[in-house]
């Protein structure tokens, strides 16, 4: 409940804004409404889509941490309630399936000549979304931890296991490593990131075909379990957010953590001021000696729904490119996101993102049934953290799991 | 009551239960024998910031055509309810083949997800129901017994895990088992295992649950119970004193029988309630070690992929659950109606 309310109060502020501070959008009616997620960037975007409304052109917006639960059945009605969805690299597909987001093409051409190519997201040759963040998982350490123990920032998951192990037994701290492993999606994607990094592929190719049941599953499962010796007790309970808390608690020294998230942890207010002032960002990690960082890519950008009217898509086109145009970036907003907008410089959080591309990072899978593996990973994987399964099993359970729900779905026969 | 005014009266109320009850059960039956068609998948090319990959993607005009064809989806039968989500014929044939021992046996089927779920609901209807309904009734007793004066602070304070929002009251209890929290750290202090978490056990999880559910559910039955103490007839009371029945003699000899038929009518919608235990394991965040098939049916409808062909098989699978629980407690109520 507190989340709903959380998302509804800057909401409500971003409406009574709106109508003070009002934009030249190009667009002068129709009805603009907006389902995403709830962080400081989307927050941001929304806040200036809302500065198109004018008298006869509505901007709302509904930004919540339960977007993904809400925006496809907002979006399958006709008219449809929301008329865009912010998305990303995972849950575009869910509205892909279930054709509910429009090809904008049409309107790339007609109002959209000034977005830059590599913002516009093509599936099949058609643009499906335009993307205006990146985002993904890197190191953050704390500087002043390692220096005490003189260890120098670690590159890859053994180093930091050493590390961690050192801090332990000088008695700094005595769960040093940090992890959003939350069963269910955190817990997923973490060992998404890491299997990649191991070089594993999720699917026989061409195919809906699981294929994770190998030496790399069983080892990015026994890594994850090394890291879990080093975590909070209650590790299976902490999804991001609680993660965050730890750290700002003091509590721990090397995580892996979204960019989207590390600027709360250097800023000053609300913080520790030791914890604040000695969080750092690294590149991500690799591990078991290999060269692609064990972690994903990811984008966020934004949809236009199908079942809306040609007035009312023209009208969501417009305000969310003035959502996401140059003039959002300011010294508040420019620590947000590594925003993919001209005039975008990077903050020194933003480093890690930066790094994770550089890096040659491979981008979450987009394919339609990767949701129902990373479903089945997010429910399989704690038995065998908690020990009672050995990683063979979890992972043939983990593909029997998806096998039963990709039939379902009718991706496998 | 003359056949027009009984219609009247009750065709409302039929009309509603119809609609409301009676078409949604028989919609879900429909959706639980049907799935979603096959996908057409096409391979394409997408294109992000990051680069062009080769993927795969549905093919949208095939699959409207398919589901102009067929709305309902595709006819499956009972495949749903047969398959490793839910009963799994299959894989309980190979695990009873493939163990040796009974032990072995059930060890396997308890990786089977619906299993899992039913040992748990099982768990946890078979030990609240009982436990809080003789809590509920020992708080009864107790506070029957005190003077006047105090009764009206004490049932306030009996009633208060009741008046407490279950969602705030798990959330309240969440934070104090935290390994951080008063409780938990109380526990590892106890124990002498600083590396001990309530949250990290799956037997500490469960036997926290089924407190919480205790504790939570308790006031219920106080209520009730105390309601039912006031209907004790004193004259009985007193004779029973007069031939030296001690105080336990009393309470076992004419309070409980007096109490019989609202313990099966509280038997009833406990076993009704706990049977669809949802609330505790959502706000414990206990996912990872207790499951119940009400979570389940959650899951399923959640997330990214919504699987709503399980969750209508997992819904008719609970209803046919309840209604197996409920009939002793039904055929004997309809004993006694009928006695009466």
């Amino acid at each position: 409940m507190h989340k709903v309310l959380k998302a509804a109060i800057p909401v409500a502020a971003f409406l009574a804004s709106a109508s003070i501070a009002s934009a030249d959008c190009g667009a002068t009616s129709g009805r603009v409404n907006i389902v995403g997620n709830e962080f400081p960037a989307i927050k941001t975007v929304a806040a200036n889509a809302a500065k198109c409304a004018t008298g006869s052109l509505t901007v709302s917006s509904n930004l919540t941490a339960n977007h993904q639960k809400i925006n496809l059945p907002g979006m399958q009605g006709n008219p449809a309630e929301y008329t865009s969805a912010i998305i990303a690299t995972s849950s575009i597909v869910a509205l892909m399936n279930d054709n509910v987001i429009r090809p904008l093409d049409a309107l790339v051409a007609a109002h959209g000549a000034d977005i830059p190519k590599n913002q516009l997201i093509t599936i099949n040759g058609k643009v499906m979304a335009v993307a205006f963040m990146a985002n993904s998982q890197h190191l953050v350490y704390r500087k002043d931890v390692l220096e005490k123990i003189g260890v120098q920032p670690p590159k890859t998951y053994e180093e930091l296991l050493a590390a961690a192990k050192i801090i332990r037994e000088k008695g700094l701290m005595k769960n040093p490593v940090g992890g959003a492993y939350q069963a269910g999606w955190n817990l997923a994607q973490e060992f998404v990131n890491m299997y990649i990094g191991y070089g594993g592929e999720f699917f026989k190719p061409g195919s809906a075909e699981p294929a994770i049941n190998n030496p790399q599953g069983v080892a990015a499962l026994e890594m994850m379990k090394a890291l879990s010796a080093y975590m909070n007790p209650d590790f299976l309970t902490h999804d991001s957010n609680a993660t965050s808390a730890e750290w700002k608690a003091g509590n721990v020294a090397l995580m892996s953590m979204w960019g989207s998230r590390t600027g709360v942890l250097t800023v000053k207010e609300g913080n520790d001021p030791v914890v604040a002032a000695n969080t750092a960002v690294g590149a991500p990690l690799t591990v078991g000696g290999g060269k692609i960082p064990a972690t994903t890519l990811w984008w966020d950008g934004w949809t236009v729904a199908k079942n809306i009217s040609e007035d009312d898509a023209k009208a969501t086109f417009l305000a969310m490119k003035n959502g996401i145009s140059p003039s959002i970036l300011n010294d508040e907003t420019m620590g947000q996101a590594v925003w993919m907008i001209k005039g975008y410089k990077p903050a020194p959080v933003n480093e890690g993102v930066m790094q994770t591309m550089a890096m040659g990072a491979k981008p979450y899978p987009m394919l339609p049934y990767m949701g129902l593996l990373h479903t089945a990973i997010g429910d399989g994987l704690a038995p065998f953290l908690a020990g009672k399964k050995d990683a063979a099993t979890t992972l043939a359970d983990i593909q029997a799991a998806y096998v039963t729900a990709a039939k379902e779905k009718g991706f496998l026969k | 009551m003359r056949h027009k005014t009984f219609l009247a009266f009750f065709l409302p109320t039929a009309t509603a239960m119809f609609l409301f009850i009676a078409l949604p059960i028989v919609s879900v039956l429909v959706q639980s024998v049907h799935a979603p068609h096959e996908q057409v998948i096409r391979e394409v090319e997408n294109c992000t910031p990051f680069g062009c990959t080769k993927s795969t993607t549905v093919d949208q005009d095939a699959t409207a055509a398919l589901r102009a064809d067929q709305p309902l989806g595709r006819f499956v039968g009972l495949g749903i309810y047969g398959d490793r989500s839910h009963l799994a014929f299959s894989e309980l044939a190979a695990a009873w083949a493939g163990s040796a021992r009974l032990g072995d046996f059930f060890d396997r089927i308890l990786h089977l997800p619906f299993y899992r779920a039913l040992a748990f609901t099982l768990t946890y209807m078979a030990t609240v129901t009982p436990l809080s309904i003789a809590l509920g009734f020992f708080v009864a007793l107790a506070v029957n017994a005190i003077p006047r004066l105090f009764r009206g602070p004490v049932i306030f304070v009996s009633l208060l895990p009741m008046i407490v929002t279950p969602l705030v009251g798990a959330l309240i209890l969440f934070w104090m088992v935290d390994s951080r929290g008063i409780i938990g750290a109380a526990v590892q202090w106890a124990a002498g295992d600083p590396n001990l978490s309530l949250k990290a056990s799956t037997t500490l999880t469960w036997i926290m649950l089924i407190v919480y559910g205790i504790w939570s559910t308790a006031p219920f039955a106080f209520v009730v119970y105390y309601a039912g103490l006031q209907t004790v007839p004193q004259d009985t009371l007193e004779s029973a004193m007069i031939d030296g029945a001690s105080r336990w003699e009393r309470v076992r000899y004419i309070v409980i029988p007096h109490l019989l038929p609202l313990t099966t009518f509280m038997a009833l919608i406990k076993i009704m309630d706990n049977f669809r235990v949802f609330e505790p394991i959502v706000s414990f965040n206990a996912g990872a070690h207790a499951q119940s098939l009400s979570y389940f049916i959650y899951s399923d409808l959640g997330g990214e992929t919504r699987l709503l062909s399980s969750a209508a098989a997992t819904s008719v699978l609970t209803i046919g659950g309840v209604l197996v629980l409920l009939s002793p407690v039904l055929v004997r109520t309809w004993r006694s109606f009928g006695r009466a």
